[in-house]
């Protein structure tokens, strides 16, 4: 720890760096987690699609007829029906894009459906199958138009359009060119390139998407419990779509079943269920079933990047250059926009590294496709593999190890602040520690020699290395406030003391199983002196809770938690001053050890926790007259100019490839990241762990597979192939602690790294593997077809 | 068909239980929504994701692949069963102190299959309990931390610890 002095994070009785185990989990593994579907108010009922088969047609005709005359249906409702009720069409850009264009988009297709999945008509029922049962009632009649469904041809001219009225498929385009990468390029003694390919995929959290919606006619009430990592954000955009105040849409998110970025957004499905309560004045409910969440949850991650590098002979990177076309869905989707993983891609590649010279150009196109937006480590697993990749082949050109290359060009730890070549500030990082501690946990050199032994049997064993930087945590000067959507980047939490002398805390910040409850609980009993079991975290309810951001880009303990612990600061201070003035004594001789204040040095317990809250609640004669206590305090917290926080580390992995199957076999992972002041170990480490088999999924398996009629071809379980637990290896996870000066508490994000980085070692394991065949991929998900077929086998 | 009702009466978790259902209906959508044992999940309804595994007559099913009306006459435990026996307390304390859960979805239909593991009573190499648990998917832990507690528990079941 850099800080000068001691603060109550560091003292003795610190529940901060413990293990405490989460409340939730107790709850989970009988089988008492609450999730939306778990939920159940009185005269529910249920809400089902006809989703639209074409992934580009006119809606001609519409009949409802039968659907709203069977006996258990309480209400069909088409797009244009839908669009009266809405105060306009969605849009999703911000302004910080500026040129960036996108078409009006309603919840339900009106007149036009420009994906195979958008929803059409809804059909509420007694109960879900009901409902279902009368979809199949409803007859849509269409006109098929032209499709897009590849964004390599999308951008050119005389492309099929998915919005004509936009004039070509071009989203969004932006250029960078820093330093001088022409000349750097001319001059380069040495020049590798590569052209990658990253599939579709999407996040199949395990609990769908789900929703259930109360409206009272009455007092015009709101109530939505929803699987959300945002719900002031839902708040939000729900009041805004339907013309309602605000404080009276009450959203809760309760247990939420896996969310890793899908659930930060809005899905017209949801929108139509609430507009469904609202004509209805009854709950209804609407859970995606796992088939529809394939082609309407968002998708991500479709990106072509053509990548050059330019090395010394002696290894020193002199330049880099990347074109990434994005291929996004028929809608940027709102608010948060479909642009950002090639910006993230943009701002990243390379990352890690001191070169000066970058120039990179972002191409966004859209597509008749399922919309594409922010999944767990936004374009960081295709920005880090096209980096590292390219690194490793710059090493191979010159017959430098992997290791060595790197170690010559990251970024040094006495470095900072600094710039990367991309123009983005970043700090605190420790790219040379986090190597050297690499290096020895995966015992590199031993590593390198058991390959090199088992290439002489025919094992093909590879080793991969790949550094990675991860932008954590954004800042109010970057791009969703500042860009006019209503999504905070500041957070709160407010701290109050109870006449028990127990601590409540409510944070504006979500729990979707991270532990963020938990951590805030550490930070709360660690400032204040008590026991973690004096300590309740409320979090996920916007009547409970401060507003705030809620839970994305692995802001959570970076920021809710900094903004936690200078609440917990404050209301320490007033006990402190309180505990003063009822003892007459000074408050500097007081501290907080146990739930008691006690005297500085002693430790003699001079007054309970709980004869503070009682005095302070019910017996504030007993206080002078000039002291008001307030037992509550609310803190908010944000970054200043700075883009992200930015977290570093490198992975390490060590494969084996089947070189007659194509089967990649993961034997070894291994990772040292540095997320600053680590509050609760082994949450950092399972976040870490999960993130990598994520990142694993989209390197080895998990494509959604489209057909030249833009047709989703393995929308199910079934086809669609998630990590299971016997291909994936164990994961050795390190940290490196370098605190972010940006907060007292100095915690950066850990969330989303291992998924940013996990693909780009497991690739440049690969092609280590394959290396004695002279053969390279490029693709990912890296399946058994393209393993063979880039081994010329097939 | 969606007219057809039906009779049925089982055991659920020790207890009795009769209802008239919807021969449609699967045996989860009938835990869940008739008897409110919301611990039994639904992550596909097709079979795959294991979120929804229940036991029936001692052996884990799929709870999504199987109609309440096919349990007529059997025995089903549940989640919550299996916590009110303890049954597998020493796991469930496992996957605590692990960690080996984040959102905890696929966690009960995670715990019903290790449970089965551990009813075999043998020692397990990793490797043998990463591919029994294979057809259970977790989306957050990665494994790693679920394979850990299940090992542990097995450890301490085979040392004669707590069980």
């Amino acid at each position: 720890m850099n800080k000068a002095a001691l603060t109550p994070l560091d003292q003795q009785h610190s529940y901060v760096g413990r293990n405490l185990p989460r409340e939730k989990a107790k709850r989970a593994v009988h089988g008492r987690g609450r999730y939306t579907d778990d939920i159940m108010l009185p005269r529910t009922v249920h809400a089902a699609f006809v989703r639209s088969p074409y992934a580009h047609a006119k809606i001609l005709k519409i009949d409802v007829e039968k659907a709203m005359a069977h006996p258990d249906v309480v209400l069909v409702m088409t797009g244009s029906e839908l669009k009266e009720m809405c105060t306009g069409p969605w849009l999703g850009t911000l302004s910080v894009f500026e040129t960036m264009k996108t078409a009006p988009q309603y919840p339900m297709a009106v007149d036009r459906a420009c994906w195979q999945g958008e929803p059409v008509v809804m059909v509420v029922a007694k109960s879900r199958a009901l409902a279902e049962d009368a979809c199949e009632l409803v007859s849509v009649d269409y006109e098929e138009l032209p499709i897009v469904a590849h964004k390599e041809t999308a951008l050119e001219p005389g492309s099929e359009l998915v919005h004509p009225d936009l004039g070509d498929n071009l989203a969004f385009e932006k250029l960078i060119d820093n330093g001088d990468v022409r000349q750097a390029f001319l001059n380069a003694e040495h020049v590798v390139e590569g052209v990658f390919d990253f599939g579709r995929h999407t996040a199949v959290s395990l609990e769908p998407r789900a929703l259930l919606a109360s409206f009272e006619k009455d007092t015009d009430q709101l109530t939505i419990y929803t699987s959300s990592q945002t719900p002031h954000m839902i708040q939000a955009i729900i009041a805004k779509t339907f013309g309602l105040p605000e404080h009276k849409c009450r959203v809760v998110a309760p247990f939420v079943g896996g969310s890793f970025g899908l659930k930060i957004h809005s899905f017209g499905d949801e929108f139509a269920a609430t507009a469904a309560t609202m004509k209805l004045g009854r709950p209804v409910k609407f859970i995606a079933d796992r088939l529809e969440s394939f082609v309407t949850d968002i998708h991500a991650r479709e990106n072509r990047v053509t990548g050059k590098i330019a090395v010394s002979g002696d290894g020193e990177i002199q330049a880099l250059e990347i074109d990434i076309l994005s291929g996004v869905g028929a809608y940027s989707q709102y608010p948060r926009t479909s642009v950002f993983e090639a910006n993230q891609i943009l701002n990243i590649t390379g990352g890690p590294y001191k070169h000066l010279n970058y120039k990179a150009r972002m191409r966004v196109a859209y597509m008749n496709k399922v919309p594409t937006s922010q999944y767990r480590a936004v374009g960081h697993p295709i920005g880090n593999s096209v980096g590292e990749a390219l690194v490793d082949m710059a090493a191979e050109k010159i017959g430098m190890d992997p290791i060595e290359i790197r170690r010559r060009n990251i970024m040094e730890d006495d470095s900072y602040p600094r710039m990367t070549a991309s123009g983005i500030e970043v700090a605190d990082m420790s790219h040379q520690q986090c190597l050297e501690t690499l290096v020895q946990r995966m015992d590199y050199s031993q590593l390198c020699e058991e390959r090199d032994a088992l290439r002489e049997k025919g094992i093909y064993r590879g080793v991969g290395i790949a550094a990675f930087i991860k932008g954590t945590a954004p800042g109010p000067a970057g791009y969703y406030g500042a860009g006019g959507a209503p999504i905070a980047s500041q957070d709160a939490a407010t701290v109050k003391i109870e006449p028990s002398g127990n601590i409540i805390c409510a944070v504006g910040v979500t729990d979707q199983g991270q532990g963020v409850d938990t951590v805030m609980q550490q930070i709360v009993a660690t400032t204040m002196g008590v026991s973690p079991d004096m300590v309740r975290v409320i979090e996920g309810d916007t009547d409970a809770t401060p507003y705030g951001g809620g839970t994305y880009a692995s802001r959570a303990t970076a920021i809710g938690g900094e903004a936690t612990y200078q609440a917990a600061l404050a209301l320490r201070e007033e006990v402190l001053m309180l505990a003063g003035a009822l003892l007459q004594a000074e408050t500097k001789n007081l501290d907080i050890i146990n739930g008691n204040i006690v005297d500085v040095g002693t430790g003699n317990i001079r007054i309970s926790m709980a004869e503070i809250g009682r005095i302070g609640h019910f017996q504030v004669a007993q206080l002078p007259n000039d002291i008001q206590p307030q037992l509550s305090y609310t803190k908010r917290f944000r970054l200043r100019d700075a883009l992200y926080i930015f977290t570093n580390g490198i992975h390490g992995a060590y494969v084996e490839v089947d070189t007659d199957t194509g089967w990649i076999k993961l034997l070894d992972h291994w990772v040292v990241e540095d997320c600053g002041r680590v509050i609760n170990p082994i949450l950092a480490d399972e976040q870490v762990r999960g993130g990598c088999v994520q990142g694993i999924g989209g390197a080895l398996y998990e494509h959604c597979i489209y057909d030249d009629e833009a047709q989703l071809l393995n929308g199910s379980l079934v086809d669609y192939i998630v990590p299971m637990a016997s291909e994936m290896p164990n994961i050795d996870v390190a940290h490196v602690q370098t605190p972010t000066r940006v907060s007292e508490l100095g915690s950066k994000g850990v969330g989303e790294s291992g998924t940013g980085a996990a693909p780009a070692v497991v690739m440049n394991a690969v092609n280590n593997a394959i290396s004695p065949f002279g053969a390279k991929v490029f693709a990912q998900p890296m399946t058994p077809e393209i393993i063979l077929k880039a081994l010329r086998k097939i | 068909m969606a007219d057809e009702f039906i009779n049925i009466s089982m055991t659920v978790n020790g207890e009795k239980v009769s209802a008239n259902v919807e021969a449609r209906t699967h045996l989860v959508d009938f835990l869940r929504n008739s008897l409110e044992l919301t611990g039994s999940h639904l992550g596909c309804e097709h079979g795959i994701c294991g979120a929804c595994s229940v036991r029936l007559d001692g052996v884990v099913v799929r709870g999504c692949l199987v109609l309440a009306v096919q349990c007529h006459g059997s025995e089903i435990e549940t989640i919550e069963g299996l916590s009110d026996s303890g049954e597998i307390k020493d796991l469930q304390e496992q996957f605590v102190e692990r960690n080996a859960m984040q959102c905890g979805f696929c966690t009960p239909g995670m715990l019903m299959t290790a449970a089965e593991l551990l009813r075999k009573n043998e020692a397990r190499s990793r490797e043998e309990i990463r591919d029994f648990m294979s057809g259970n998917y977790c989306r957050c832990t990665g494994y790693h931390a679920i394979i850990d507690a299940i090992e542990t528990t097995i450890s301490n079941r085979q040392s004669g610890g707590c069980s």
